[in-house]
């Protein structure tokens, strides 16, 4: 088992391997997939790696709707679970999402986003799923939404995943593009003794105390295995804090409630953003992805032609990392904002901004990169 | 009597749940009660049984027992099933569907799950109609009956579920009805303990929303078209082919003893680990 490796290795991997490295050093021991491009390198991966280790389980499913259910219930069994899908998929694995957000089951989608709507473009790069992976399922709801810049980055944000999912009871998704998951590039896989490990909370209370949906300090209750000895009821309904369905106003208020503040009272923990010269920018890019990498070059020359410029690479989406944007717009005269999309980030950042400073967009749908170049002139443009 | 009710009552979850929702003559409070009877009777600790269902009235069963119990989505429950019996091999997890969410909504699941031969014990209560949403058309409407989506007369065939799981790949295959309790009871216990996917499809009467279209005038008339119509398969098997008429077989139609799904993937990993 990798896990048993005391010191950090180097490969040379893909994007894809990277996350399943990453899943690994995690402790995740269950897969259950359906194969789209650009993500079936994730799930070939798994299939490869997972069976060899103690416990693994590996399992090519029908269709995503089946891949969700199955992780859904693995993770209910006491399993640290994954699946990884692209456009079509992810829409599929809606409202299975919505069930996991509602039960409060820790699980990590991994969504190699590609061009859409429908099968789209599907192997181009693009970033359009950004507010589905928010709002892809019905009703209220928090999330945890990731992204990776590059191939370390696929690990780290991997293992990242996984712990927030474990941490808070909750779904986390994962967003990557295509070129993220597809570059090759030297990694360093760190050893299990030198990264942090969060296992989900397991009850210490006799069961007949235990309230599988209880308002705690942290808002997370604590989740046993199915089969531990704490019998309970798992529904998508609307459930009190024993897991029963409820319709009274006052126990569909906390249950709701609480869903929100367990993940929304946490922002200092789950915002990660990346700063790079924007201490003192008049000009700060906001993006995520393979698209952080090109703005990270564009400040750069910018700043080599005295425009002061600096980028916010995003890696939480969501909660969106409204702290962290505030934080840098006091001295900028304008955002700028280049996605892989119509605006859906953007968007985002002109909420937050609240008409401060300018926001310009610049954005791609035509299944190509964006480049530093072009980042670059719109920078220069002003 | 008494004794019974007894059993039932210690795996009820009477101080919460109660009353219940189903409708009087509902048969699915009846397939509740003969799987609680299996469950006793094998001996199966509560704490080792996963009840998992999917939405529909067959679907509000889970909540009114003391099992680990899981309310899936409509159609779903068997891929949760199969993530829980793959993640722990050791628990006897129990699918309980309705016909809409088995076969119409689930119907690909059911058969992939049928085909990987999974350890699972799966109900299908087969009321030939959308009993929650108000009397809809199912997969398993027989033709030409009526519901409220099919007004004029039910236009398509069904599915013929023993066969469809049969040819799907099942390990065992039976059907019973609520009318032929003692029956249900027989392969309620063998639906628990047979290795690999073990499918038990019971007819079980609406009256609520299939009978009252159906000419049906209250739920004995349907408890006793049960009685007429369902006949031991060995019997019906020695009837000539044009004497069967719509006289529909109970009993076991399948047994294989083929390698659950759980079990050859543990063979598998213990392959590889050389162990
Ligand atoms: C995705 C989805 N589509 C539709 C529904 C609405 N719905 C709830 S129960 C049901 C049918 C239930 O019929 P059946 O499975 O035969 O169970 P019964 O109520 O007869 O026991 C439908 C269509 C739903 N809950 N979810
Ligand atoms: S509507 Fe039909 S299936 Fe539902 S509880 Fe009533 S009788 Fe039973």
């Amino acid at each position: 088992m990798i896990a048993k490796r005391k010191t950090p290795r180097e490969i040379f991997a893909l994007g894809a391997e990277a996350v399943v490295e990453g899943a690994l050093l995690a402790g995740c021991s269950f897969y259950g997939g359906y194969p789209i491009t650009p993500s079936s390198e994730i799930m070939e991966a798994m299939a490869a790696r997972l069976p060899k280790t103690e416990n693994g389980v590996f399992i090519q499913m029908e269709d995503e709707i089946a891949s969700m259910g199955t992780i859904i219930g693995a993770s209910m069994a006491g399993r640290k679970a994954m699946t990884a899908t692209s456009g079509p998929g992810f829409s599929l694995m809606q409202e299975l999402i919505g069930y996991a957000c509602m039960t409060e089951v820790p699980l990590v989608i991994v969504n190699v986003m590609r061009g859409g709507p429908s099968t789209g473009l599907p192997t181009s790069p693009a970033q359009g799923d950004v507010q589905q992976a928010r709002w892809g399922t019905h009703g209220d709801h928090s999330i945890i939404v990731l992204s990776a810049t590059d191939v370390q980055d696929c690990l780290q944000m991997t293992v990242t995943a996984f712990n927030y999912a474990e941490k808070y009871r909750t779904p986390v998704i994962l967003l990557l593009d295509e070129i993220t998951a597809h570059t090759r590039e030297k990694i360093t896989i760190p050893s299990p003794n030198d990264i942090e490990i969060f296992s989900r909370l397991q009850p210490t209370m006799p069961p007949e105390w235990y309230k599988p949906f209880e308002e705690t300090v942290r808002g997370v209750p604590p989740m046993p295995p199915l089969g531990a000895g704490y019998r309970f009821h798992y529904t998508g309904l609307t459930h009190d804090d024993h897991g029963f369905p409820t319709s009274k106003p006052e126990e569909v208020e906390s249950a709701v409630s609480r869903q929100f503040r367990k993940i929304d009272q946490f922002f200092f923990d789950i915002q990660i953003v990346d700063e790079h010269r924007a201490e003192d920018c008049e000009m700060l890019v906001v993006a995520f992805g393979s698209v952080a990498r090109s703005a990270q070059l564009a400040v750069d020359q910018a700043r080599e032609l005295g425009i002061k410029a600096g980028l916010l690479n995003l890696k939480t989406l969501f909660p969106f990392p409204r702290g962290a944007v505030e934080k840098v717009i006091g001295n900028c005269k304008t955002i700028l904002v280049p996605e892989m999309n119509m605006g859906q980030m953007s968007r985002e950042v002109k909420r937050v901004n609240d008409g401060r400073c300018k926001v310009k967009t610049l954005n791609r749908i035509d299944g190509h990169i964006i480049t530093p170049k072009q980042i670059l002139d719109s920078l220069r443009k002003g | 009597m008494a004794e019974v009710t007894q059993i039932i009552h210690n795996y009820l979850r009477h101080d919460k749940k109660f009353p219940h929702v189903f409708c009087p003559g509902c048969g699915h409070g009846i397939v509740l009660g003969s799987l609680i009877r299996s469950v006793h009777a094998l001996g199966i600790p509560k704490d080792d049984v996963v009840l998992v269902a999917g939405i529909g009235c067959s679907g509000r069963i889970p909540v009114y027992v003391d099992f680990n119990t899981v309310h899936a989505v409509h159609g779903r429950a068997l891929t949760m099933a199969t993530g829980i019996k793959m993640a722990n091999p050791k628990l006897h997890v129990i699918v309980i569907m309705g016909d809409g969410d088995a076969l119409s909504i689930g119907g690909n699941h059911f058969i992939h799950a049928a085909r990987r031969n999974i350890g699972l014990s799966v109900l299908v209560l087969n009321n030939f109609i959308y009993g929650m949403t108000g009397g809809q058309c199912s997969s398993t409407t027989p033709q030409g009956d009526w519901s409220t989506t099919t007004p004029h007369g039910a236009m398509e065939k069904s599915f013929d579920l023993v066969n469809l799981t049969s040819a799907a790949g099942a390990n065992h295959v039976a059907r019973g009805t609520t009318f032929h309790v003692k029956t249900l009871d027989k392969l309620m216990t063998n639906t628990l303990t047979k290795p690999g996917f073990n499918f038990l499809e019971v007819l079980t009467p609406c009256h609520t929303q299939y009978g009252r279209k159906n000419k049906f005038k209250n739920p004995v008339e349907m408890y006793k078209w049960l009685k007429s119509t369902a006949m031991p398969l060995e019997a019906y098997n020695k009837l000539a082919p044009e004497k069967r008429g719509n006289r529909i077989p109970i009993g076991v139609f399948q047994e294989r003893e083929e390698t659950p799904l759980e079990v050859s993937y543990e063979n598998m990993r213990k392959q590889l680990r050389g162990a």
